[in-house]
């Protein structure tokens, strides 16, 4: 089958599309856009997290034909060029990076938490995260960025 | 400690700094290219049919249907490997595809190259298998006795440590004993096994792969393709974690004989449930001890039986039970010791290396017995620690002399003394839910719920042991790009993401007093790096590459010695010839003009010693580490449901190269350890894995994870560059037991098996001794 999904402000066509195929796969395998990761493929470890028409999803759980004619936005598509996203930027810069297989989901949901609660708390952050598992880090630098981000986006009135 | 005089440069990003690791941005932008993530024209995608037996015979295999169906370009089986059917990092003892008989769940029977994924999957469903069932031998005890079945021409027994130690029958006033069983804990990196292999025209193979040691890999890949080293070259592609998974070869050979079949690119990315078949996992292990000390709790003795079922290949097994062994009473000072370590091969999935590596198994048995000892004398278990506790110039029991800081009391000290964590609740004591054991599941509003502390300390080796010829490769280039001294550091050095290619550029920074560094891709053009793993790549890598600048500094000192007035000594910072005075006296750029300064350095560390045979006895590792734990929890005592409520660690890094990423390591190894304390476990019942999936097998969530204060001691140990000890392990071993010692605490239940499951809480007291299961 074909499928036209707008990804990251483009429109986009994929073709011989199997049905059995996941957004995730399309958007990995047929896009070009690896940077959603695939961890487990059955919505348990949130590498794979992306914006389907604005609400963070486990993309390898959404069957291809479901984005039909809808939009995504990945991690490919939240920095500015160079211009990382504030959170992009302090998940680098706090350490919260290590092996970064879990990176891309986890800035996803974490910048989507951020938009909605600019200013969360230690709790809230938990368990918000709670669907994306790091297995490098213990976690304690992905509470260190997200709060270090959302310090930085409420001082700067928020971002896009 | 002194630092030489080659570190008087003082560039922001180098030693003992933090900067930002050179492949963070491309991680953060989705952009770094995993292993994963390959893809070229018109490749293929491999799948691999496994055993569902744990033992069985073939009697036929049929690949007529599998191969019929459209899109399907290749199905191989044994017949088809092209060199020798055999790999394994000790003993080369495992099918590349099984050929009569199979030995475990999971095992390669046959690969399929397809142009989708989903084709390659059903075709390796129409492959058919005729099997005879045999029975599995699934307990390594059983394995061990006469009369069963040997599932390898050599018998069934792996290795054998023995150290003795002192008086063979000591006696003591006071004598504890335990039992105590480890589940088996599985790596679960999340990047799952996956990589490329594009055919040469010189009828070799490129391969792309998420690795731990490339060469390892290079010479096993070749044998098994029966071509020379040569033409098997490996690049290191996009590395999701490690944790000891990537040691063994998984995909790598079926790739490429697929890529070499079929003349094009080949690509395996295992699913999660793959997985888990795809790697070894941590030895499961059944240990009993025995201690005796003094009225005033000094140990006399301590005799231990310690048994690691290695699955159904070797793998690992042997350096792992010299481990256990040889660490097997943990960090004290024990006058007589008698020690017996096996490794069985046995019908359960193989085991072999995870972070921690035979260190950790022993560390639960010998840490909950200082807790058995310390109550059965009547004392505070730190302080019998304590007063037990090796330090420097203490003798192990396989005799060798601790030659460096040990501070293990006072990393106890240390986390002891940090305050501890408020209660949970606020003034009324009424708690949010999400900080009670059970969490969102609102399983209690406090009541039952009780808080317990306990403590463990560990040991680990830092590199390989036991007269391994342990060396790292490092090429470094200084040259002149627009106008500005540039480094080059080339290593077959795997970044796992524990950030050696950032720690690579400080050392470059240090040595060369040069801001611009680029590390080269990691591949087989430059000689071995030895494996990420044994917490020893920033000791081996990090020396080589030190020594390699150090070459090469020398050579632009010389340069610039000739050309320069003489007198007094001369270093590199800033992209200057810095004279002893502090003047800057030359610009490296104009000093070297087109001049390309290049060496490459094979650096080993100290050389250790194997172990007597009879004895156990030798100078078989080169550098101790040493971390201790405090864990509080809160259980639910009625639920069984325990929430780690702090986990504070201190440990003795030697010298802090990059205190982030130190920091970094330290919390994500005591994640692990808190996952094998409490929730961890790969259930095998009659050899098949009932939970492979992330469904049934949890690894901790940030849910889980509690904070973790952090104590860094820099104690430099003089034999190791810079002074710095490993870092990445000893974590991991004594957060586990630092945990289970705190639901103890808690509950009073006995707990001899981890991880604890909330029967093992709710329905077992001090009086039973704990076996629930
Ligand atoms: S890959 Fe989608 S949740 Fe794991
Ligand atoms: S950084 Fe490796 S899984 Fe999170």
């Amino acid at each position: 089958m074909r499928v036209n999904i707008e990804v990251n402000g483009e429109q986009r066509v994929a073709d011989t599309v199997w049905e059995g195929e996941s957004l995730l796969y399309v958007l990995r395998e047929r896009l070009g856009l690896p940077g959603s990761k695939n961890a487990c493929e059955q919505g348990e470890c949130g590498s794979c997290t992306v914006y389907l028409d604005d609400v963070a999803v486990c993309a390898c759980l959404v069957a291809a034909g479901q984005a039909e004619g809808r939009s995504v936005r990945t991690v490919e598509g939240l920095a500015d060029g160079d211009r990382l996203d504030p959170m992009q930027q302090a998940f680098v810069e706090a350490g919260a990076v290590q092996c970064g297989f879990c990176t891309p989901g986890l800035i996803v949901a974490a910048h989507d938490l951020v938009r909605r609660n600019p200013r969360p708390s230690d709790l809230e952050i938990r368990e918000s995260l709670a669907g994306n598992l790091c297995r490098c880090t213990g976690y304690e630098k992905i509470l260190d960025a997200v709060r270090l981000a959302a310090e930085r986006m409420g001082a700067s009135g928020g971002t896009a | 400690m002194t630092r030489s005089s080659t570190e008087r440069a003082d560039t922001t990003a180098g030693i003992g700094g933090s900067p930002i690791r050179p492949d963070g941005a491309l991680k953060v932008k989705g952009e770094f290219a995993y292993s994963s993530d390959l893809w070229a024209e018109d490749m293929l995608w491999g799948a691999t049919l496994r055993s569902p037996h744990p033992h069985a015979r073939i009697t036929a295999v049929r690949i007529g249907k599998a191969l019929a169906l459209p899109g399907v370009h290749a199905v191989l089986t044994h017949d088809d490997v092209p060199g020798r059917n055999r790999f394994g990092l000790e003993h080369a003892d495992q099918p590349v595809l099984a050929e009569d008989v199979v030995r475990y769940q999971g095992e390669p029977v046959a690969v399929v190259a397809a142009d989708h994924p989903e084709t390659a999957r059903r075709a390796a469903a129409l492959i058919e298998v005729d099997y005879d069932v045999l029975d599995p031998v699934t307990d390594p005890e059983t394995a061990l006795a006469d009369g069963t079945p040997a599932l390898h021409p050599d018998g069934n027994l792996v290795r054998h440590v023995r150290i003795r130690r002192g008086d063979p029958e000591p006696a003591a006033p006071v004598v504890v004993t335990g039992e105590y069983t480890v589940g088996m804990q599985d790596q679960a990196f999340l990047g799952p096994e996956s990589g490329m292999a594009v055919p040469a025209e010189d009828g070799g193979v490129d391969l792309y792969v998420a690795t731990q040691w490339l060469h390892v890999d290079q010479r096993q890949i070749a044998e098994s393709l029966g071509v020379p080293q040569e033409k098997v070259r490996i690049t290191l592609a996009g590395v999701g974690g490690a944790f000891g998974a990537r040691e063994d070869l998984s995909m790598q050979v079926h790739a490429c004989m697929l890529a070499m079949h079929t003349g094009k690119p080949v690509k395996f990315v295992y699913g999660r449930e793959e997985s888990f078949f795809g790697h070894v996992h941590r030895h499961p292990a059944v240990m009993r001890y025995e201690h005796g000390a003094t009225e005033d709790g000094r140990l006399v003795y301590v005799r231990a039986r310690i048994l690691l079922d290695g699955g159904a290949y070797a793998s690992t097994t042997s350096a792992v039970v010299g481990n256990a062994a040889t660490l097997g009473v943990g960090p004290y000072e024990v006058p007589n010791a008698h020690v017996d370590a096996f490794g069985l091969y046995t019908n359960n999935p193989p085991c072999g290396a995870m972070r921690g590596f035979g260190a950790v198994q022993a560390c639960f048995g010998y840490e909950s017995q200082m807790d058995k000892l310390a109550a059965a004398l009547g004392m505070d278990p730190v302080d019998l620690r304590v007063r037990n506790a090796v330090r420097e110039g203490s003798t192990m029991p396989t005799g060798q002399v601790i030659d460096s800081a040990a501070p293990v009391a006072e990393l106890l000290r240390l986390v002891r003394d940090k305050p501890m964590p408020a209660p949970v609740g606020d003034a009324e004591g009424v708690a949010d839910p999400r900080e009670l054991p059970g969490g969102v599941s609102n399983t209690t509003r406090g009541e039952g719920v009780r808080r317990g502390v306990g403590y463990g300390v560990g040991i680990k080796n830092v590199a390989f042991s036991e007269g391994f010829d342990d060396y790292s490769t490092a090429r470094v280039r200084l040259e002149v790009i627009g106008g500005e001294p540039v480094v080059s550091v080339h290593t077959a050095a795997a970044e796992v993401g524990q950030g050696l290619v950032t720690l690579q550029a400080q050392i470059a920074r240090t040595e060369l007093g040069v801001h611009q560094v680029t590390i080269l891709p990691a591949d087989t053009a430059v000689g071995s790096a030895g494996s990420s793993s044994a917490s020893r790549q920033s000791y081996v890598t990090g020396g080589a590459v030190k020594a390699a600048c150090e070459a090469v500094r020398a050579e632009v000192l010389a340069i610039a010695a000739d050309v320069l007035p003489a007198g007094g000594e001369l270093y590199l910072n800033g992209g200057k010839v810095i004279a002893s005075t502090g003047e800057a006296v030359a610009d490296v750029a104009a000093l070297l003009g087109d001049r390309v300064v290049e060496h490459t350095v094979e650096w080993r560390h100290r050389p250790t010693q194997p172990l007597d045979p009879a004895t156990g006895q030798g100078n078989a590792h080169v550098q101790y580490a040493f971390a201790a734990h405090r864990a509080v929890v809160d259980v639910d005592t009625e639920l069984g449901l325990v929430r780690v409520v702090e986990l504070a660690c201190a440990q003795d890094v030697g010298r802090a190269l990059n205190p982030q990423a130190v920091v970094g390591q330290i919390q994500g190894g005591s994640a692990q350890g808190l996952g094998l304390a409490v929730m961890e476990e790969i259930q095998v019942v009659g050899g098949k894995v009932v939970n492979p999936s992330f469904t049934d097998y949890l690894i901790p969530t940030i849910l889980d994870m509690p904070p973790m204060p952090i104590d860094v001691l820099e104690l430099a140990d003089p034999h190791a560059p810079y002074g710095l000890r490993g870092v990445g392990e000893p974590p991991t071993i004594s957060a586990t037991p630092a945990i289970v010692a705190a639901v103890r605490a808690a509950t009073g239940a006995a707990l001899t098996r981890i991880p604890i499951r909330p029967e093992h809480v709710v329905f077992t007291t001090v009086e039973d001794g704990g076996h629930s299961s």
